[in-house]
């Protein structure tokens, strides 16, 4: 089970880094939002992966029962989904308004901030 | 997006899911659920209002900006931890509470409150990022 | 005892107190101020100065108080004749700086922070000289070269202030490197951290195997304090400083702080061959070019300052000249071209204060309009002539009897003694007598005598040169004996008087002055000749210091092109590789391949179904060529990872993944819609190829990592204890719930922290639009593929 989770993982990390290499804004944001699936998953399986059960505890019983899920990954995942969908939202917001501002969603003409032909800084004193 | 069908049904669903998260939200210390998926559902349940009837008609419904709720939640969270500094222990060592309300035993406590806190920095941040998306629609 | 040290430690920081105060002070009182600023040092001084009877009798004042224990580290001072007459130089001579500065710079908006940097400097110095502990000797070294950056730079409105200063920083900086480097070879080579307990590790430390190297990394600290040729070029440059800092810093105090230093190491490290070789050549040769070019010069301070250098180089050159004799004239000419070079330096600002001008050209015949500047200035420059009666004579006197010793190495460094000293003699002359005699000429303001404040300390200074002279046995008793004393490492009674005997020493003292006094009358040709020769010999260190910094600007810049080209792609690329090759490569160098594993059989029908599904939904993305499929692909792959969830147990996690896979559906068609763009791939085949496998060598490194770490056993010593307290004490039977709220609340404040500023951010990015809307440069799009 772990195994085949291993390779499943294994694709989703390389989708996302090859939509991450692309010079377009568009397709890195793809890829960020399928690389933060991946990491969650990986987490995921690291715990251990087991069937149905949930761990929450019965009334009767102080502790879960036997064959529950890890609760540890799940708290961790859980916080991450929504902070990655918040920094998603960002990069996507981010994209959209530099497609404003520069005309374009090609990052290697996105040279506002480290110009192509920058001057020598001053050599005087 | 503005169509007869949805605009028909989306006082009900938004109402149904806001009710839903508070339920989701308070059931979570014991059942799935809890203050981020709360939030996560409430903010859905504006966003949907906004593209049915625009995002300022949300902005009335809902009186404060969003990021204002989410600014409260997260005072509400930082107060619930605080609350441990004047019993003397350490910063956010959860405290309950069972106090007698017409006769039934109701369990509070700082970890639930800090919930509380949660639950409204979510649904305000992500209502704040989805109307702004929605709102540039119309300019 | 415990009270003497707390006083002595407040006089350590008086100066420092007085700093802080001083800008206040200043704007209170205005230049009057500087006579209440002047109490400090002047306290200070009065407190070394009741050390000077134990000192005189062969006693040492040690004191200090614990810093860092748990190092071993102490804030300890040490005060033995060499410095003790050091701490009262610094005081006492910073007294009547202080007070000369008020005068000098009087009605200067900027009097305040110059005190402040002034009596910054004072405290820097006399930490320098007090210092038992290496690690304190450093910091106070390098808070020298700090201040001294910044009085330098006082002016900091002009381009040479600036470039003086930072060439005196990165030159002395560099050579507090070198010094940090050799203390700390000492303390490797002795285990020991204290000045004063190196004397008694005794001859261990010269027959180390790192001698050597420890020898040369202090004297890069000492030679480039000390402007020694060839690092001496920073000095003549440092006279951008306003006249008091060339008088206190660099003639009087902080420039010998190089030489303290080799007199502090001379009774552990001094008395071989390389010692004696190292530290008189390069003395020697800085002698020699310092007088040289001191004789080119017209303007007054330039002129001291090329004469401090040569004096700088004299005393290393005795220092390291190995004869007790030698030590002898060291200190007493330390002693005396403080005085001297002080007062000199005092009255060439006087006389640029009230002629207006420094060129030696331009002045003449002020004799009789500033008299009392005139006296200290001839008292000044007589003693640095080494004329009978004044303290110059009896260092002079001392060096020749130390020098003229008949071998052959003795004759060298005697000859090139006689043409320094004859040299500094026609300088000192020069700067002393020439504006003063002669036909009164019309000079850009009208000179009068200066205001006491300005006055007093050269007249003082001179005076004292005058009467360590005639009371030379005062002299030698508290000063020059235990000076010497402590430099040589025994007990050196210094007993040379002011009345001439004859001899060798009394005949070279002649021959010197007969060779300066006739110079002097030549002085216009002399000058014509080192011009010429000066253009002859062009480029000197100073002009390859604007290359250095140049070419390190240079190189700094082509690094930064090399490693950031401003291209997002490259960026992304180089970090992808660095990934790919952490998780590959240890594997397989160390063996730490995960068994391969037999085919899954426990896998049911609906979970390879769902699978199936989430990499149907990334193929589709990775292929979408319109915005529609590559947003619902996108949700595909998102909803069989809550799905995923659901099967395994994680109900919670799979809520939320529902949610926020609607809500991120949502809002990227909400912006989709209205960005025209594709996400079609537009990369050529080769650069496909080429990006592909880097990402499927990363997500290769994470299967195997991962498939690594499951075959190993399981950690569960957290989940056991969240799952045994998490009702019992939680009160709550939602582990992951209980985990996020209660156990791990802190972390959850946090990450809520981060929801709410993804938040703000975003509002802010939607709200604020530039008022003036950025040029749109389009860029001409490189072809596809063309990688550097």
């Amino acid at each position: 089970m772990e195994t085949l989770f291993s390779v499943l993982i294994g694709i989703f990390f390389a989708s996302a880094i090859y939509l991450m290499l692309s010079k377009h804004t568009v397709r890195i944001l793809l890829g960020f939002a399928i690389l933060g699936n991946a990491v969650n998953l990986l987490l995921f399986t690291a715990g251990r992966l087991t069937r149905e059960v949930p761990p929450i505890i019965p009334l009767a019983a102080d502790v879960l029962p036997e064959g529950a899920a890890n609760p540890l990954p799940q708290a961790l995942i859980l916080t991450a989904i929504v902070i990655s969908f918040s920094f998603f939202a960002f990069l996507l917001v981010l994209t959209y308004r530099g497609y404003q501002e520069l005309g374009t969603d090609n990052t290697d003409e996105m040279r506002l901030a480290e110009p192509k032909d920058e001057p020598l800084p001053p050599l005087g004193y | 997006m503005n169509t007869l069908i949805l605009r028909t049904v989306a006082p009900p669903i938004t109402a149904l899911m806001l009710v839903f998260s508070v339920f989701v939200l308070l059931r979570g210390h014991n059942e799935p659920g809890g203050g981020f998926i709360g939030g996560l559902i409430a903010a859905s349940a504006l966003a949907i209002y906004g593209i049915a009837y625009g995002v300022s008609a949300v902005r009335r419904a809902i009186r404060f900006h969003p990021m204002a709720i989410a600014g409260f939640g997260l005072l509400v969270a930082t107060l619930s931890g605080f609350v441990s500094v004047f019993v003397g222990v350490p910063f956010m060592t959860g405290l309950w509470i069972y106090p007698r309300i017409f006769g039934v035993e109701l369990p509070l406590a700082t970890v639930i409150s800090f919930d509380i806190g949660v639950y409204f920095v979510v649904l305000g941040s992500i209502a704040s990022i989805a109307l702004a998306l929605e709102e540039r629609e119309f300019d | 005892m415990a009270d003497q040290a707390a006083v002595t430690l407040l006089c350590l920081f008086l100066p420092f107190l007085a700093a802080v105060l001083a800008p206040a002070v200043i704007r209170a009182f205005g230049h009057a101020g500087s006579w209440l600023l002047a109490l400090a040092p002047l306290l200070s001084f009065l407190h070394f100065l009741t050390f000077l009877p134990e000192v005189a009798d062969g006693g040492v004042v040690t004191g200090g108080f614990a810093w860092v224990p748990s190092l071993n580290l102490s804030f300890s001072w040490f005060l033995d004749g060499l410095s003790l007459t050091f701490a009262l130089l610094i005081t006492g001579i910073g007294t009547l700086i202080v007070l000369y500065s008020g005068g000098y710079m009087k009605g200067h908006p900027q009097l305040g922070r110059f005190l402040c940097f002034i009596l910054l400097f004072m405290g820097a110095m006399l930490g320098l000289v007090v210092s038992d502990s290496f690690l304190m000797l450093f910091v106070y070294w390098e808070l020298t070269s700090i201040t001294s950056f910044l009085l330098i730079g006082f002016d900091h409105e002009r381009e040479a202030a600036r470039r003086s200063a930072l060439q005196a920083l990165v030159v002395t900086g560099l050579g507090g490197l070198s010094l940090l480097a050799g203390l700390i070879f000492l303390w490797n080579m002795t285990g020991v951290t204290q000045l004063s307990l190196l004397v008694h590790v005794g001859d261990g430390l010269r027959e180390s195997p790192f001698y050597l190297a420890a020898l040369i990394l202090l004297l890069g600290g000492a030679f480039t304090k000390s402007a020694q040729f060839p690092f001496h070029f920073w000095l003549p440059n440092a006279m951008e400083a306003p006249t008091p800092v060339s008088a206190y810093l660099h003639s009087a105090t902080m420039v010998k702080a190089g030489v303290y230093l080799l007199m502090r190491l001379n009774p552990v490290m001094g008395a071989t061959p390389a010692w004696e070789i190292l530290l008189p050549l390069f003395g020697g040769v800085t002698l020699i070019a310092g007088a040289f070019l001191a004789i080119r010069q017209t303007d007054l301070k330039l002129m001291l300052a090329y004469t401090t250098m040569a004096s700088l180089g004299l005393l290393v050159m005795l220092t390291g000249f190995g004869t007790p004799h030698a030590i002898e004239a060291a200190v007493l000419y330390l002693v005396a071209h403080s005085l001297f070079k002080g007062a000199l330096f005092m009255v060439a600002g006087l006389v640029d204060h009230e002629a207006g001008t420094r060129e030696v050209t331009k002045l003449g015949g002020l004799r009789s309009v500033m008299p009392i500047t005139f006296v200290a200035a001839l008292l000044a420059a007589l003693s640095m002539g080494g004329l009978p009666l004044f303290l110059g004579f009896l260092a002079k006197e001392e060096i020749y009897y130390a020098l003229a010793h008949g071998d052959l190495r003795a004759m060298l460094f005697t000859l090139v003694a006689i043409v320094g000293n004859g040299l500094m003699l026609v300088v000192g002359f020069t700067v002393a007598l020439k504006p003063f005699l002669g036909p009164h000429v019309e000079t850009p303001k009208h000179a009068h005598e200066g205001p006491l404040l300005m006055w007093l300390g050269p007249a003082v200074l001179a005076g004292l040169g005058l009467l360590g002279g005639i009371f030379s046995g005062i002299a030698h008793r508290f000063v020059s004996t235990p000076m010497a004393s402590a430099v040589a490492g025994e007990l050196r009674p210094v007993d040379i008087t002011t009345i001439p005997h004859l001899g060798m020493p009394l005949l070279l003292s002649v021959v010197t002055v007969a060779f300066g006094v006739a110079v002097y009358l030549q002085i216009d040709r002399a000058r014509a000749m080192m011009v010429r020769l000066l253009a002859a010999i062009g480029n000197g260190p100073d002009r390859g210091f604007d290359h250095v910094i140049s070419g390190l600007v240079r190189l700094s810049v082509a690094v930064t092109r090399m490693v950031q080209p401003g291209r997002l792609e490259i960026y992304v690329t180089a970090t992808f590789i660095f990934l790919a090759l952490t998780l590959l490569v240890p594997p397989f160098v160390y063996g730490e391949l995960p068994e391969l594993p037999a085919w899954p059989t426990d896998v049911l029908f609906h979970e390879w179904a769902i699978i199936l599904l989430a990499v149907i939904g990334l193929f589709a993305v990775l292929r979408a060529s319109d915005r529609l499929t590559a947003i619902v692909s996108l949700g595909i792959q998102g909803f069989a990872v809550a799905v995923i969830f659901l099967l395994f147990g994680a109900a919670d996690l799979s809520f939320t993944q529902f949610m926020v896979e609607t809500l991120s559906v949502v809002i990227l068609a909400l912006v989709m819609t209205r960005l025209r763009l594709s996400p079609r791939d537009h990369r050529p085949l080769g650069q496909m190829l080429f990006d592909a496998t880097i990402a499927i060598s990363c997500g290769l490194g994470f299967t195997l990592m991962l498939m690594k770490s499951t075959q190993g056993p399981f950690n569960a010593h957290l989940t056991e204890f969240f799952n045994a307290y998490s009702k019992v004490i939680a009160h709550g039977a939602n582990v992951v719930n209980v985990i996020i709220v209660d156990f791990r609340g802190t972390d959850t404040l946090g990450e809520i922290g981060v929801v709410m500023i993804t938040g703000l951010a975003v509002l802010a990015l939607i709200r604020v639009r530039p008022r003036n809307p950025l040029p749109q440069t389009r860029v001409e799009a490189p072809a596809d593929g063309d990688r550097p």
